[in-house]
């Protein structure tokens, strides 16, 4: 076994050298090249960044559409999901309280009507996206706190409607994020 | 049909269209023929003068052997080193500290063996120096490990009747040259074009639309998400693992991550074919590993896509389960991932696999518990082999010939090699979820940092099937968990750290064994009365074996867990 020692402890350092030092290197120096040079796609507003693109963040207040739970209340210096078993009596009891409270925040909506992802945590606590049906299933609120015709505020869901992947893969989306910004500047 | 679905369907074709040629060009890596990577030459041989290495000289199975344990002895002292003192070192921007011993033994374990057990949040468990120097590192060279092995195996039947099977550091450092290293640099571009941070920065501090003051983690990580799904390891970077939206942005870096975790595993079984010019065995063995993919993957999709029932006992109408799932991969894409990160023993994960459907679990479980279908970077090979082993046996028995595959004899000897691996994986996994079971049961108030009565996230069969799950995942070096288990305490870092480094070394040195063995025997012509492995009727005997061995051996086990579970709910 002797033998094969000295080889073994050259070539981890050779190796070292060349995957953990060069190969970051080199991926760091050619990520400046992308949008965000590599430190994540920010989102500004008036020059002043106030988030992350694909960093979801919290929205609490009723004038803005509203993300998913988080087991993590939207702090990205962590993230994980609830690890919750769909059988769990407490999980069951939690997601039994956000329906109350979506209820309560949304008169007028009925019950059957509240997309699940509405009161599922996500997996990484912080999903920047929802469904069209959960944004769409928000407007009635958001319009009659902000004053703002329902029909307007659909048009400016539908406009933030991602599509699937080139059209055939993959679930639509809205970034809840880049839809708040917008829904600030409407008037 | 949806975009959902097609998007799922989509992401298989790919895979299988970029394998295919790929596994052509591995076994040209290994023949030594031309290919388009040879510009790589010039510094393997700076990398094999400087090492003392002579390529030339060709080793047996026992010197393979050798040399693969002692590079990865002195890879296992290092990376525990390292962890152990990692906050007095450099490149550590957020401050995050040393890590306790039994976290660092059970973190450098699970990195070695390619297994990726993460007992720690990537966020707050490691610098940037470790995520690189341990991290990285040990998930390119913990690949290359795997497939160096699996290449004896190609070399052993390759030929009629020799000792010498190449040369192990040289099929490992190619491994990394032309293999690994070329298609992580092409992955991490797309990523970081895609929104994946890439650079040294630490965290950063935003004031969000709504007014909260939030942080936000970041760092170097493209590349070790490239290599992470590459080398089938599946350690995260953030503590979310590739459901994290900076790990895993969107769904086309889904489907390139989840295509890159399944692509050289598939590749090596067609490079295998064309390897040892028997392209035919190739196809098959491929064919019994897609109709074991299949078979955990439909019932997966269907118990993900039917929803929780408890959902509309609320009354609602949508009852997707979407817990522990991102929206912008949905559920099928979900489902599909959870299948093949356990089958190939990933362990990336893009939704909270301790969130999926009792009966999406059970096959999760049932992934790892056969963990040969497609199976891990050149492990997978391996284990299928040790049931291609026992099949052949079987099958010579009922037909009244001599056990033979490739020419060679199957004896005694070989037999009772792959019949300890066989049993070893399901002994590992049994004996330590009993063992912790009966802590929990016995010694709830134990003084570890996690006593046993808080290690469970949930309640009953599911709490059962957190502590199964995590043997079953580190004995099969998958690495993804039932994540909600309390896992960062002496008794789980020390017990998976074992079960692990076993789970890892027995199943490479048992099959490799067998393959020298075979390869020194006289080589017998193929006659009228030679058994034939390349047919579809041996395919389903090997799957039989399979399926027998894992269902004997775990039944009772999945039984207490999410069988029950299933019971429960529906």
């Amino acid at each position: 076994m002797k033998k094969y020692f000295l080889p073994s402890i050259k070539l981890t350092l050779l190796l070292v050298l060349l995957l953990a030092v060069l190969y970051p290197a080199l991926i760091a120096a050619v990520a400046k090249l992308a949008p965000g040079g590599g430190k994540g796609k920010t989102v500004s507003v008036n020059g002043k960044v106030v988030g992350y693109e694909n960093v979801g963040q919290q929205f609490t207040a009723d004038k803005y559409f509203q993300g998913r739970p988080s087991a993590v209340n939207y702090n990205a210096a962590g993230s994980a999901g609830s690890n919750k078993g769909a059988s769990n009596p407490d999980y069951q009891k939690t997601v039994q309280e956000r329906i109350d409270t979506f209820l309560a925040h949304n008169p007028g909506i009925p019950k059957e009507d509240i997309p699940a992802e509405l009161v599922t945590a996500s997996g990484s606590g912080l999903d920047p996206d929802l469904s069209p049906a959960a944004a769409l299933v928000q407007v009635k609120r958001v319009a009659a706190v902000r004053g703002i015709s329902e029909q307007k505020l659909t048009a400016l869901v539908t406009e933030h409607i991602q599509g699937p992947l080139m059209g055939i893969a993959g679930p639509s989306k809205v970034n809840v994020l880049k839809l708040n910004i917008a829904l600030d500047t409407l008037k | 049909m949806n975009s959902e679905i097609t998007g799922v369907i989509v992401t298989f074709i790919l895979t299988l269209l970029i394998a295919f040629p790929l596994g052509k060009y591995i076994a040209k890596v290994f023949q030594g023929t031309p290919t388009v990577t040879d510009f790589m030459s010039p510094l393997e041989r700076f990398i094999y003068r400087f090492c003392g290495i002579d390529p030339q000289k060709e080793m047996n199975w026992k010197q393979h052997m050798m040399a693969l344990l002692s590079i990865n002895l002195v890879w296992l002292v290092y990376a525990f080193f390292v962890l152990l003192f990692q906050s007095h070192l450099p490149l550590n921007p957020d401050g995050n500290p040393d890590m306790t011993p039994d976290l660092a033994f059970n973190t450098a374990i699970s990195f070695l063996v390619n297994c990726n057990l993460q007992h720690y949040s990537g966020e707050s468990g490691l610098t940037y120096l470790t995520q690189l120097i341990v991290i990285t590192f040990l998930q390119f060279v913990s690949a290359a490990t795997g497939v160096a092995a699996v290449a004896v195996l190609f070399r052993a039947f390759a030929e009629k009747t020799t000792e010498k099977l190449g040369n192990f550091f040289v099929f490992f450092i190619k491994t990394i040259t032309r293999i690994l290293l070329p298609l992580s640099i092409i992955m991490a571009i797309i990523l970081v074009f895609n929104g994946t941070p890439a650079s040294f920065d630490g965290k950063d501090s935003i004031v969000t639309l709504q007014g909260d003051s939030v942080q936000v983690s970041r760092g170097p990580a493209a590349g070790m998400i490239a290599i992470k799904h590459l080398g089938t390891n599946g350690g995260g970077w953030f503590g979310a693992n590739s459901a994290h939206p900076l790990e895993n942005p969107d769904y086309l870096t889904n489907m390139t991550e989840i295509i890159a975790q399944v692509i050289l595993p598939m590749a090596l079984i067609f490079a295998f074919g064309f390897f040892i010019r028997r392209r035919k065995l190739g196809y098959v063995i491929f064919g019994v590993m897609t109709l074991g993919m299949l078979t955990f993957m439909i019932p997966t999709l269907f118990s993900e896509m039917g929803g929780n029932p408890a959902l509309a006992h609320m009354g609602l109408k949508d009852i997707s389960a979407m817990e522990g799932k991102e929206v912008r991969f949905g559920v099928p894409a979900s489902a599909y991932w959870q299948v093949m990160t356990t089958i190939i023993s990933t362990g990336s994960v893009n939704s909270m696999h301790d969130s999926s459907m009792p009966l999406s679990g059970a096959m999760q479980m049932l992934g790892m518990m056969t963990n040969c279908f497609y199976g891990g970077k050149g492990v997978g090979l391996l284990n299928y082999f040790i049931f291609l082993i026992i099949a052949v046996f079987i099958s010579g028995l009922m037909v009244g010939r001599t056990p033979e595959f490739m020419g060679r004899k199957v004896e005694a000897k070989e037999m009772k090699i792959a019949a300890i691996i066989a049993l070893f994986h399901p002994f590992l996994v049994l004996v330590g979820t009993a063992l912790s079971s009966y802590f929990a049961a016995h010694h709830p108030q134990i003084g570890w940092a996690v006593q046993p009565a808080a290690w469970f996230n949930n309640p009953g069969h599911h709490g059962f099937s957190e502590m199964l799950y995590e043997f079953t995942s580190a004995s099969a070096n998958n690495g993804s968990g039932f994540e909600g288990l309390g896992d960062n305490n002496i008794f789980w870092n020390i017990s998976t750290g074992v079960v692990m480094i076993l789970g890892r070394f027995i199943p490479i040195i048992g099959p490799v064994a067998i393959a020298g063995i075979m390869a020194k025997k006289k080589y017998i012509p193929e006659s009228a009365g030679t058994l034939q492995t390349d047919t579809a009727t041996f395919g389903i005997m090997t799957y039989a074996v399979i399926m027998i061995i894992a269902a004997l051996a775990f039944f009772p086990a999945l039984t207490l867990g999410p069988i029950a579970e299933y019971f429960q709910l529906y």
